[in-house]
């Protein structure tokens, strides 16, 4: 498994995932700047966490149009894996790549604690290192992460098994629609998450609950 | 548009710049003219007392700033401490209380920009945040208003910048309603021959300009920090500054790539008194004199008046001496980042400080009085009069049970995660401790097994009542929360906040916590390496408690070994390291009185520095001995907060006898000084618990038996015993429950 992180002026968990995903595959992950029109050949491209620029706006919506991001609809077109994380999830839901919007979280504050997530659909690449329904911990740390669609697309990508992860036991932190804490695109190949399993991978971290994600990735050829 | 350099200064126009008539003397003898506006402006930014600490820096000269692992003291961005293998830990703690009470999100959120801008000046990559934050009574009608945007100002900025915020500190107290304190610490690595100061060197080199734009934010800030608050306090929300957290973290990238390609000599960052102060300290400590030409200055408003430019406080930006040579490269670094870079002056060799706007000359003043030749006072000053002790026989009682769980539900004892879970305290992954321990955590990035400590910590009741004893209480229990998780305690910042120094009893009160914070410093080898000092934090002749608050750096060489205060086991034994005859005694100013029976009486508790080392050293040693299982220290709420908070950090409760023939709620609730608790994994009754016991006898600390951790209740000699459950209900109700009103 061939990686690349996509770095923003404004990405700081860009660090956090490179780590990840050296510590888990072995290899250190190409990095790819905002303004790069290309991205090398890997099988994963990777948007990290953080406030791509500022985001003052709307999170994530300045980074779905900067030039980068055709090079990423272009890996995707092709059935590469792209996942995004927090941020990541954001500019894939504002590039179109992913249904729905984040918004303001409800109690419209930041929120940083450890939350618990079900795993809804073990059956793909990303989440195959954990069993179907499978409860574990994750933290989360975000504005707006709160998750919203019309009642047909919910629906539709509720049918179609694009749920990945569920906040459960009663831990939604920011009102999301239906605890959705992650989503796939329709074939699978994309995934956006808010909760950041990146930083919960080794013992030192109070937890290894994300690891298998990554493990999961790093299958593919 | 018309500028008018020469405008007439009036008595009234030397007032409104903060500075007296004495002063303004002063400024004449030194150019030997009238001042323009323009060199009016620049003194006033020079010269008070937020810049220039010309009130403390008599007294502040008394701390001890040295020690063999100080590699800088006060006087630059930050202090710079060696933490071995070419390591350096770079902190500091700065006060923006004054900007936050006017306009809290903005104002907590540039006081974090600040220090962390103080920290990766100086070539350190940030890696941990703290914010001791003080607020009024919590029925004051402002204050709820306040902690919201403050806590959402302080998350705002440190969260988008990608610092983790390990800890600090929440109070509530009437004596802050008319001015709050927002004291914000950070923490960077660096590597030891890598460090950037401020000093300027070689003539003719450029002054280059970095950051974001200059604008009219922020003109006058430092000297309305400077002053006192009245009722015309809604007209001075335009001297608070804006924060782009953004911009910050270009920043950040940006001078850390620069200094890596060896073009910065010298660096500062524009914070209060923005290109005033940093190109005049630039200049001063280099014995250079420096040149601007402010038509170079990259302006977000049009037609800024010079005045305006050097006064601005706009955030976000730093002034550095380039290599020439490698300008150009300076240049592209800046430009991939998107940042201004600016050539907008140059250092010269005859010790002036000359401003050229338009071609005119509209300052040129001697660099070095500007800076070291500031007005210094030695301020009269009064001892305060110390309060009686409590009398043994006046101490109102109260059911051990029910006492506990109004004191953990209390504004000031309760629960802070309603605040510290808006701060991203994950970010980075290093993070070992979050808050809500005895200290924050991180491990050493590129190291195996180092971990650095963090502790915030000042009580200012006691302050109030003894500041000397205050004083040193602060850094002692700054120092005793590192040694709990097994960390030595390497060095401090401080920030002074007081009320106006111009009174006898303020500045006595700002003298005699300085002398115990000394004492202490001294004593557990423990020096002051950087801090700030915020006086006249008063509204209408009303000022704070003093609050010498204390920011603490403390090294663990293996952090396999660190502790962490929740029971981590059923039936272990619990000792009471440190503890007095009778486990604890003294309620003088405790909290117990104060939150229970709203009495504010008696002597704080006094610090014995030697007994203090001596079980500090002690604790540490059973914590590298691998006896030790959990470790907690004791401070506010004394023996029985102690206990309850560590069985709500394990789930797992304890049981914990009362001895015969004591009064039960000195034992409880008395904020006896140098006392921790800590369980260990041994047989009570075998021999190796009485080789611990006969070892801490012959260092002079007792470390009595005085329960077992087990089961889901907490059991405090004959009280109710009450389940771990209520206790965690009763600690976290407050704070939410306040917030919403």
């Amino acid at each position: 498994m061939k990686a690349a992180v996509i770095v923003f002026p404004g990405s700081n968990r860009d660090r956090d995932m490179i780590a990840a995903l050296e510590q888990v595959s072995g290899h250190a992950p190409a990095i790819v700047w905002h303004k790069d029109t290309e991205v090398p050949a890997v099988d994963l491209i990777v948007l990290p966490g953080g406030f791509s620029y500022g985001d003052y706006l709307r999170s994530g919506a300045i980074a779905a149009r900067s030039p980068v991001m055709d090079a990423v609809r272009a890996h995707a077109d092709r059935g590469g894996y792209v996942l995004g994380v927090c941020n990541g999830f954001q500019i894939l839901t504002e590039s179109g790549l992913l249904p729905g919007v984040l918004m303001r979280n409800a109690s419209l504050r930041f929120v940083c604690r450890t939350v618990r997530l079900s795993v809804d659909n073990a059956d793909t690449v990303f989440t195959r290192g954990y069993g179907q329904g499978q409860v574990i911990d994750c933290p989360v740390a975000h504005h707006d992460g709160n998750f919203f669609t019309d009642p047909e697309t919910l629906a539709r990508i509720e049918a179609n098994g694009q749920v990945a992860f569920r906040y459960a036991e009663g831990t939604n932190p920011n009102g999301s629609l239906n605890d959705i804490a992650g989503i796939f695109n329709d074939s699978k190949t994309v995934l956006g998450l808010m909760p950041h399993p990146e930083n919960l991978i080794e013992s030192a971290h109070g937890g290894i609950d994300g690891r298998a994600l990554f493990s999961g990735l790093m299958q593919v050829a | 548009m018309t500028f008018n350099n020469d405008l007439p200064i009036t008595p009234q126009l030397v007032a409104d710049h903060g500075l007296k008539p004495d002063e303004y003397e002063k400024i004449i003898d030194l150019t030997g003219r009238r001042p323009t506006y323009t060199e009016l402006g620049i003194f006033s930014a020079m010269w008070n007392e937020h810049c220039s600490y010309k009130s403390s820096k008599k007294w502040l000269k008394t701390l001890p700033t040295s020690g063999p692992r100080v590699i800088q003291g006060p006087g630059e961005n930050a202090g710079v401490v060696d933490i071995g293998d070419g390591q350096a830990v770079v902190f500091k703690m700065e006060s923006h209380n004054h900007p936050s009470y006017i306009e809290p999100y903005q104002g907590a959120a540039t006081g974090v920009g600040g220090i962390l801008r103080d920290v990766f000046t100086m070539g350190a990559r940030p890696v941990a945040a703290m914010n001791a934050l003080r607020f009024g009574s919590p029925d004051h009608e402002k204050t709820r208003h306040l902690v919201s945007g403050v806590v959402a100002g302080v998350g705002g900025y440190g969260n988008s910048f990608g610092v983790p915020t390990v800890g600090g500190e929440v109070e509530f107290d009437e004596r802050y309603n008319g001015n709050i304190l927002v004291n914000a610490f950070a923490a960077g690595l660096a590597d030891t021959d890598k460090i950037f100061y401020s000093k300027a060197e070689g003539v003719g080199l450029p002054v280059v300009y970095l950051g974001a734009k200059t604008g009219r934010d922020g003109v006058g800030g430092a000297t309305m920090a400077s002053a006192e608050f009245g009722d015309d306090i809604e007209e001075k929300r335009p001297t608070v500054q804006v924060g782009d957290p953004f911009t910050e973290k270009r920043l950040l990238e940006a001078c850390l790539e620069l200094m890596k390609t060896g073009a910065v000599i010298a660096i500062q960052d524009m914070g209060a008194a923005g290109l005033t102060c940093s190109a005049v300290e630039m200049g001063a400590k280099g014995d250079l004199g420096i040149e601007l030409d402010l038509d170079n200055v990259p302006v977000r408003e049009e037609a800024m008046t010079p005045y305006e430019m050097m006064l601005s406080e706009s955030q976000e930006r730093m002034l550095m001496v380039l290599h020439p040579e490698k300008e150009a490269e300076a240049r592209a670094v800046f430009e991939k980042w998107e940042l201004d870079f600016a050539t907008v002056g140059k250092t010269t060799d005859d010790l002036r400080f000359r401003v050229m706007w338009r071609g005119e000359e509209v300052a040129n003043l001697p660099i070095k009085e500007l800076g070291d030749a500031a007005p210094e006072y030695d301020r009269p000053w009064i001892e305060p009069a110390k309060p009686a002790a409590l009398a043994a026989d006046d101490i109102p009682q109260m059911d051990v049970a029910d006492a506990l769980l109004k004191l953990l539900g209390s504004a000031n004892l309760s629960s802070r995660r309603w605040v510290w879970e808006q701060y991203d305290t994950l970010i980075q992954g290093n993070g070992l401790q979050r808050p809500g321990g005895d200290a924050g955590v991180i491990r050493v990035e590129g190291h195996a097994h180092k971990a650095l400590a963090f502790s915030s910590d000042v009580t200012p009741r006691y302050c109030e009542a003894d500041p000397f004893e205050g004083g040193k209480q602060a850094v002692a229990e700054c120092w005793r929360n590192l040694t709990a998780t097994g960390a030595d305690p390497l060095a401090a910042t401080d920030n002074l906040n007081f009320g106006n120094p111009e009174r006898p009893e303020i500045m006595g009160q700002l003298v005699m916590a300085i002398k115990g914070i000394g004492e202490a410093c001294r004593a557990l080898d423990f020096p002051i390496v950087s801090g700030n000092v915020s006086l006249y934090n008063e509204t209408n002749g009303k000022g704070i408690l003093p609050t010498p608050t204390i920011g603490g750096v403390g090294l663990l060489p293996d952090a396999s070994q660190m502790m962490r205060i929740g029971f981590a086991a059923e039936d272990q034994v619990i000792l009471l390291v440190g503890a007095p005859d009778g486990r604890g005694s003294h309620l003088g100013q405790s909290l117990y009185l104060r939150e229970l029976f709203d009495r504010k009486d008696g002597a704080p508790p006094p610090v014995d520095l030697a007994h203090e080392r001596r079980t500090g050293d002690f604790v540490r040693k059973l914590i590298r001995s691998g006896i030790a299982t959990a470790v907690h220290d004791l401070s506010d709420g004394g023996l029985a907060v102690g206990l309850a908070e560590m069985a709500m950090a394990s789930g797992i409760g304890a049981n914990v006898p009362d001895l015969v023939d004591l009064h039960p709620i000195p034992a409880w609730f008395g904020e006896d000084q140098g006392r921790y608790l800590v369980t260990i994994n041994l047989d009570p009754h075998g021999e190796e618990i009485v080789a611990l016991w006969r070892e801490a006898e012959s260092l002079g600390v007792a470390a009595p038996w005085i329960g077992r951790t087990g089961g889901k209740r907490l059991v405090l000699g004959d009280a109710r015993p009450i389940p771990v459950a209520e206790l965690r209900a009763a600690h976290e109700g407050w704070f939410p429950h306040f917030m919403q009103g």
